[in-house]
């Protein structure tokens, strides 16, 4: 039970652009919440730039009190990458879906992953392109249907559904962070968006967050397909938790890296 | 930690793409993130070499989406921030560049032009006119400087992060693989010693104070929601660019004045012009030479000064016609007849310049013609 005198919204949201712009029953709204408190929880508000891509994730271009550039889609990890290195004080947070993350920005997540680049990346994973209709992501699973996969992505054509916090994983380093959350756990999803801000601040390493989230607008889904949907489908090809980076792993001598779950 | 890279006045003798990396050291550009790319990649190398000895940065990004983005992340933290690229990469740094012609953010880019389409030459061309004037889904509000010899890509080098600072439009030098690569005298100087105004950068994110608080937070877009508003923030941009038009361009003219016949070129084509009009003007026959040095913005009025009194205009590029085009719709109206001599991707020589002026001076001296 929350206290009855909590606030209903984190101070660094900005009323002035409430109620915000995503659909009813979107998972956008949840994501920026948990991220909203953590900032505020670390006491981070005062430095923290906040930068969205091209996707949903646009709608959030004046949705917080911090500092805010919205940039092009797949392009908001180098944009941050280039700003911190010259501003290391200051506490990055790239906000994308997974199109722009696993598809025309991939190449910037390789890059960033591999350089361990102190930023926090929040990729928003509702398993299609949502801004653009609901068309097939990387992320869309094995038989689901979508705008250009409408008899369900076969995976002998478009290959298996992919796995964003994993691919991290297996390339970043040690002292990465790297999580997957989902908008059904709001408190685990939120604890791995402290941690992933905190092993920026205090580590100086990069921390990637995948957030599992809903488009009942595109997945011409109710509320009770909605969440079904999220949490016996997306949940069970998507594994939540903590995945510690292959380098470290195999550092320790170890090999093949289960999630580990906390 | 040595601080001024340039103290004094000091003669050399070096590449184009030594001299541009000294021009952005002298200019106080603190970071460059680059791809490697024929003809610029020693642009990439010798600031890799120099830039730690000034505190400054670099970084070899995965590609030139993220050079440009990168540079672009740097600018908005308030860094004098560049790049380079050439052909290929060119193509790709439209789309950061694009961002940054929406925003207003004073991204610097060094092109050095490579032959094209496609993967070309690396050697050179001028074929990259088009799109470093009007690359990206937009209106062309760029600044584009055109040096032709060694002490302009040292100069306009250092103009160029003013210019991009004071009037908040990404800014190139387009140059070329023959002057990246080709040795001639120089010098180097520190731009506070000549007196010369160096436009302050200053943070557009991460500014002091709590934002909601102290401060409204800063909230940058690209995207708009409704037709009118997208036409309303161009439009804005659109005027403080013709505001600022007058002040940035600049051109140059040899022997123009009482010209018949009027070259006009841009870049390394502009020294053969020049040359050629010497020759020309030797032999008896009155021809002039015009040079843009800013292609954006383009200094219209000098060069329809001068077109209206000449007999023929020629234009002579290393490209096809991409020039040509542009004079023509800026001499629009004029009587006076244009002539192009197309060369893409192919170097011109003061004889080539001689030669085809004399086509049309030989011409027009016939007795009946
Ligand atoms: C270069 C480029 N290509 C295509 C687009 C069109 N586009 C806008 S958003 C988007 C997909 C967004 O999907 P995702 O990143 O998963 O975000 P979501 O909308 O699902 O939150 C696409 C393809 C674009 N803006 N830019
Ligand atoms: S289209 Fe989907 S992801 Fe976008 S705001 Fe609506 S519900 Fe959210
Ligand atoms: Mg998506």
């Amino acid at each position: 039970m929350l206290p009855a005198r909590l606030p209903q919204m984190p101070e660094v949201w900005r009323l002035e652009s409430k109620p915000h712009k995503f659909c009813p029953g979107c998972g956008h709204g949840i994501v920026l919440k948990c991220l909203g408190e953590a900032v505020e929880e670390l006491g981070l508000v005062d430095r923290t730039v906040f930068a969205c891509d091209i996707g949903c994730s646009l709608l959030a271009w004046d949705f917080f009190n911090l500092d805010t550039v919205q940039t092009h889609h797949g392009r908001t990890l180098p944009v941050l990458a280039g700003l911190k290195r010259v501003r290391p004080e200051l506490v990055v947070v790239a906000y994308m879906g997974d199109g722009g993350a696993y598809a025309i920005g991939a190449q910037h997540l390789v890059a960033s992953a591999g350089r361990d680049d102190p930023v926090t990346v929040i990729v928003v994973n509702n398993t299609v392109y949502a801004m653009t209709g609901g068309q097939m992501a990387p992320t869309t699973l094995p038989e689901e249907k979508t705008e250009t996969t409408p008899y369900g992505r076969r995976v002998e054509e478009n290959g298996p559904s992919l796995r964003g916090p994993e691919l991290v994983a297996s390339i970043a380093s040690p002292g990465a962070y790297v999580a997957r959350g989902s908008v059904a756990r709001v408190r685990q999803l939120k604890g791995f968006i402290k941690k992933g801000l905190r092993a920026q601040v205090e580590g100086g390493h990069l921390a990637f967050i995948e957030a599992l989230s809903t488009c009942p607008t595109n997945w011409r889904t109710n509320a009770r397909e909605t969440w079904r949907f999220l949490e016996e489908k997306m949940h069970k090809h998507f594994p939540l938790g903590e995945y510690a980076p292959a380098q470290a792993v195999r550092e320790e001598g170890g090999g093949a890296q289960p999630p580990r779950k906390s | 930690m040595e601080t001024k890279p340039i103290r004094g006045e000091q003669r050399a003798f070096m590449t184009g793409n030594e001299v541009i990396a000294w021009a952005a050291l002298a200019a106080g550009a603190e970071v460059m993130y680059g791809y490697p790319i024929t003809p610029q990649s020693e642009i990439m190398h010798y600031w890799a070499r120099l830039a730690p000895r000034y505190g400054r940065r670099f970084l070899q990004t995965e590609d030139e989406l993220a050079a440009g983005f990168t540079t672009l992340g740097a600018v908005l933290a308030g860094e004098v921030a560049f790049t380079a690229t050439a052909g290929p990469g060119n193509v790709l740094m439209q789309e950061p560049l694009s961002m940054a012609e929406m925003m207003r953010l004073p991204a610097v880019v060094i092109i050095a032009q490579r032959g094209g389409p496609s993967t070309g030459t690396v050697i050179y061309s001028q074929q990259e006119f088009n799109l470093t004037c009007y690359g990206g889904n937009g209106e062309g509000l760029r600044i584009v400087y055109s040096p032709s010899h060694h002490q302009e890509l040292f100069d306009y080098t250092l103009k160029a992060f003013h210019t991009a600072w004071k009037y908040r439009f990404p800014t190139f030098i387009l140059g070329d693989g023959y002057q990246s690569k080709m040795r001639e005298p120089v010098t180097l100087y520190d731009p506070a010693e000549r007196g010369l105004e160096v436009a302050p950068s200053r943070p557009l994110v991460g500014v002091p104070g709590t934002p909601g608080r102290d401060r409204p937070p800063v909230h940058l877009r690209n995207t708009y929601n409704l037709e009118e508003e997208l036409y309303e923030a161009l439009q804005e941009t659109i005027e403080a660019y013709d505001r600022a038009a007058p002040e940035i361009a600049e051109w140059e003219a040899y022997r123009a004045e009482d010209a018949e016949y009027l070259v006009v070129a841009h870049g390394v084509v502009a020294r053969a012009a020049r040359e050629g009009v010497r020759l020309l003007r030797d032999a008896g026959i009155r021809a002039g030479a015009f040079r843009p040095i800013t292609l954006r913005p383009f200094p219209q009025k000098e060069l329809r000064e001068m077109a209206s009194r000449a007999k023929t205009v020629l234009v002579m590029e290393s490209s096809y016609g991409q020039l040509e085009r542009e004079i023509r719709a800026q001499l629009y109206g004029l009587t006076v007849p244009l002539k192009g001599y197309r060369r893409p991707g192919v170097g011109i020589t003061p004889e080539e310049v001689v030669r085809e002026v004399q086509k049309y001076a030989t011409r027009s001296a016939a007795p009946d013609a």
